[in-house]
């Protein structure tokens, strides 16, 4: 069985010159729940762009096998990502709520009844089938991160990428969003400075700092490890 | 912190509301265009057409003066026929003579002047019908319905979906300057005219950069969702049977205005 995500090797330079990501390797399981962790400008949201090949680096990543080097495995691969953003109202583009979560299926060319049970599917796992109508100006930052949820789940993804999800969200927000996360099934490599999030919801933790992975074990012991932790301009949970 | 009035959208349970947006649209660029085809002076035409405007907006079970102030949309274009009382030619209705220059008020010009300002009213009064009475995203799906590229729609609705967040950004910087611009007693405030305008200038700036910023993230997250370069479209919902009725009543209606209009012109 293959890898879901497998990375060799990636680098990327922005277009104005600064290295955000050098040379980084990694692998992700099948079903397997990964926490990407380090300070602002680590390089977190770059290498989650590079999953689906918004962006693309030197190196070679590989999702469920497919390659994307290869510009024909693209639109699979899309498809077979998540990519859920950091900002809500970056990712909800479409006039009514019904219409952004629909957006994913209808672009994989599903038959029109498929999509229409997708965005409810979608709207009830992430408990917001009454938000159907709705205009996502008017809604909360709690709110939208749900519905930012559904636009990807009615994709049917087999990984979740998620950038920052529990960030400036009230702890009642933060609290229902992890509770609901635990739940999903899918893979997913989530991007964070929330040290409790990871704790509850990551059996494995990637340290970022510089572009550069710095470690990649398991939750509970990289959390025992103060020093390293500071190093890098995290905090252990207390 | 949210900007709504922007959105002139209020959502009711009237009859108007539930009217297809596609019919709506329809019957209101038809009454718009009769309006612009009626003659000048014609008193009657223009009466029927705002007794059909003011019963609707009652219909619509939104309070009148919510109209009425909205419709201030139209003073610059009565504004601009203002001259016209002056430099249109026909029988003398009043001369003025401020210093050495003669003003000559006409009769027809001053009936043009009336016409004018009473069309250009009822325009903007029926495109704030549609727009009070109908959610943005319907019409859109209503412009699509009647031929409107389907790329234009797209970008009307981009447009209305960043403007709201635009303009809680502008909120923000004006704040966050409000916030920083103290004034201590003794000195003066606020510096020059230079000055002041070197900050807007700065806000303009960093608005459009985050802009272009916000443009880019939309974009990736199209991308991530498949967008290839075509518009996809939800399909529009069904057409009842009625709303034919509906359409050619109404278009009746205007017909049968219009004729009316220039008959008693032309006879009465
Ligand atoms: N569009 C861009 N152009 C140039 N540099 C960028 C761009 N986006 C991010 N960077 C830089 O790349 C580095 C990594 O950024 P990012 O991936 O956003 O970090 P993180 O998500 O971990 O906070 C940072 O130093 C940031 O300044
Ligand atoms: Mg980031």
């Amino acid at each position: 069985m293959h890898h879901s995500i497998e990375i060799n090797h990636l680098s990327y330079h922005y277009p104005d010159g600064h290295q955000a990501l050098k040379d980084i390797n990694l692998f992700i399981a099948p079903n397997e729940r990964v926490a990407l962790v380090g300070p602002n400008g680590a390089g977190k949201s770059t290498l989650l762009l590079h999953l689906n090949g918004i962006l693309k680096g030197k190196g070679e990543i590989k999702v469920c096998g497919l390659s994307l080097n290869d510009p024909k495995n693209l639109a699979k691969v899309r498809a077979l990502v998540g990519m859920v953003f950091q900002t809500p109202d970056d990712q909800l583009f479409s006039p009514t709520v019904y219409d952004d979560v629909a957006y994913g299926p209808l672009y994989q060319g599903l038959p029109l009844e498929e999509v229409d049970q997708r965005v409810k599917e979608a709207l009830n796992i992430v408990g917001m089938q009454d938000y159907i109508h709705r205009i996502s100006h008017h809604l909360s930052l709690g709110e939208k991160k749900r519905i930012a949820i559904a636009t990807v789940l009615s994709m049917k993804p087999e990984v979740l990428a998620f950038d920052e999800p529990t960030s400036g969200l009230d702890p009642r927000a933060r609290r229902s969003l992890i509770r609901f996360l635990k739940d999903l099934p899918m893979s997913m490599l989530v991007s964070t400075h929330d040290m409790y999030l990871v704790h509850e919801l990551f059996p494995r933790m990637v340290i970022m700092d510089e572009g550069e992975v710095v470690a990649d074990t398991v939750t509970e012991q990289l959390l025992q490890d103060t020093p390293l932790l500071e190093a890098h301009g995290l905090e252990a949970p207390r | 912190m949210h900007i709504h009035f922007l959105d002139p959208y209020q959502p009711r349970h009237s009859p108007i509301h539930s009217l297809d947006a596609r019919v709506k649209l329809l019957l209101i660029v038809g009454l718009i265009l009769t309006t612009s085809l009626m003659p000048i002076g014609a008193w009657t035409g223009y009466f029927i057409l705002i007794a059909i405007l003011i019963s609707t907006e009652f219909i619509s079970q939104i309070r009148f003066p919510y109209y009425l102030q909205r419709a201030l949309f139209s003073i610059p274009f009565i504004l601009a026929a203002l001259p016209l009382p002056f430099i249109t030619p026909g029988n003398v209705l009043a001369q003025f003579h401020p210093g050495n220059v003669t003003l000559t008020v006409s009769w027809e010009g001053l009936e043009r002047l009336i016409s004018i300002s009473l069309k250009s009213w009822i325009s903007v009064q029926a495109a704030i019908i549609l727009a009070v009475t109908t959610s943005f995203p319907d019409i859109l799906t209503a412009m699509r319905a009647v031929g409107v590229p389907r790329i234009l729609v797209a970008v009307f609705g981009l447009m209305w979906r960043y403007l709201f967040i635009f303009a809680d950004e502008v909120v923000r910087l004006i704040r966050a300057r409000a916030a920083r611009s103290s004034h201590l007693e003794g000195y003066r405030e606020g510096k020059t005219v230079i000055w002041r305008s070197r900050i807007a200038g700065g806000m303009a700036g960093s608005l459009f950069l985050r802009g272009l910023e916000r443009a880019d993230r939309v974009y990736m997250a199209m991308l991530a969702r498949g967008y290839d370069g075509e518009v996809r479209t939800l399909p529009l919902p069904v057409w009842k049977k009625n709303n034919s009725l509906i359409l050619l009543f109404g278009f009746m209606l205007y017909l049968l205005i219009l004729l009316i209009s220039n008959l008693i012109l032309q006879f009465g």
